[in-house]
């Protein structure tokens, strides 16, 4: 998020000179753009058409006229794609069942992986994901798969069986059920969705505080704080590579867990 | 002086996963000095035991909005 970007394209963030400074609220990212038919248009819901529209045109051109001998623009979304097939699903699942949740933790990870540079790309400058509806929706998407092909594999009682690992001692085996079952239908949907949207919100608002914080102290007039700004810009500059690496490993471990919950549905008994 | 007390709690409570991810990472390295051609196998999970750390913080974090 560049400077002028941050002051043209979210103008929320912006300071007024002279004021005290005002460090940024979670409020501004709830930004609507209007409403269509009866339902509001938020920013996030807006760039969500965005990312889908690009990787839509990405994926179909680059496959549309598949070649043996790829081209470049091919060659990249082979290597996308068998990061995802063989880093992630065949590593996750296991090379049984791991090509039926290929597309879909793909999927996935470009969508994620794409919504989340947002929030550092010029023009589009806003982390779909720091608004938690949608991480949500995806795994509300994860969350009903994994049950599902976990009761379909093992049937309703051995789904619930088969949370409870073999071999323990009688006495144990309430307490462990008790807590894996919590695990299965709480924690993980729960830790899965926090996890992606609280990295998306903190992150942005992180570079907001640095933004605006050396912005202001750029503006503040005194020689003092204009000499630290220096600092500040600088702390803001490494902040910003250490988001890009935390948004895409974000892509990355949840397409993995996801994948993770997947494979330990299907999994044999232990 | 005015501002929320929860801030605190928060820095306090991220020492935690803090050094739980330190530690995870740690032992990455020292797997992966020991032995450099199961760097691959490692490092998923190591970013899964990341990710479970992590997520004790990202709670806090979630505790800290709603402690306001």
């Amino acid at each position: 998020m560049s400077f002028t970007a941050a002051l043209a394209l979210a103008p929320s963030f912006a300071t007024e000179d002279g004021g005290s400074f005002e460090p940024p609220a979670p409020a501004e990212f709830y930004q609507p753009v209007g409403t269509l038919l009866g339902v509001e248009i938020t920013r996030s819901m807006v760039l969500a058409l965005v990312a889908f529209v690009i990787l839509a045109v990405w994926l179909l051109s680059t496959t549309r006229k598949a070649a043996v001998v790829p081209s470049k623009a091919q060659w990249m979304t082979e290597q996308i794609y068998d990061f995802v097939r063989n880093g992630i699903s065949r590593d996750m699942i296991g090379s049984k069942d791991f090509m039926r949740f290929t597309p879909l933790l793909f999927a996935l990870f470009v969508f994620i992986l794409l919504s989340n540079l947002f929030g550092s790309l010029p023009l589009a400058n806003f982390p779909i994901m720091s608004r938690i509806g949608f991480p949500m929706a995806l795994v509300l998407i994860v969350y009903v798969i994994y049950h599902a092909v976990g009761i379909q594999k093992h049937g309703l009682g051995g789904y619930f069986k088969s949370m409870v690992p073999p071999g323990l001692p009688k006495a144990m085996v309430p307490m462990i059920f008790i807590l894996e079952l919590s695990t299965f239908f709480l924690v993980r949907p729960l830790t899965l969705c926090l996890r992606l949207f609280g990295n998306m919100f903190a992150g942005h608002m992180l570079m907001g505080v640095f933004i605006l914080g050396s912005t202001y102290m750029m503006l503040s007039g005194s020689i003092g704080l204009m000499a630290a700004s220096v600092g500040g810009w600088v702390m803001t500059f490494l902040m910003q590579l250490l988001e890009f690496l935390i948004q895409a490993i974000q892509a990355y471990v949840f397409t993995m867990l996801a994948a993770s919950y997947f494979g330990g549905a299907v999994a044999d008994e232990h | 002086m005015t501002g929320s007390i929860a801030i605190i709690g928060y820095g306090l409570a991220c020492i935690g996963p803090g050094i739980g991810i330190g530690l995870i990472f740690a032992a990455l390295l020292n797997g992966i000095a020991r032995q450099p051609e199961a760097a691959g196998l490692l490092r998923p999970q190591a970013i899964f035991g990341f990710a479970v750390a992590e997520a004790l913080a990202i709670l806090g974090f979630v505790l800290f909005f709603l402690a306001r």
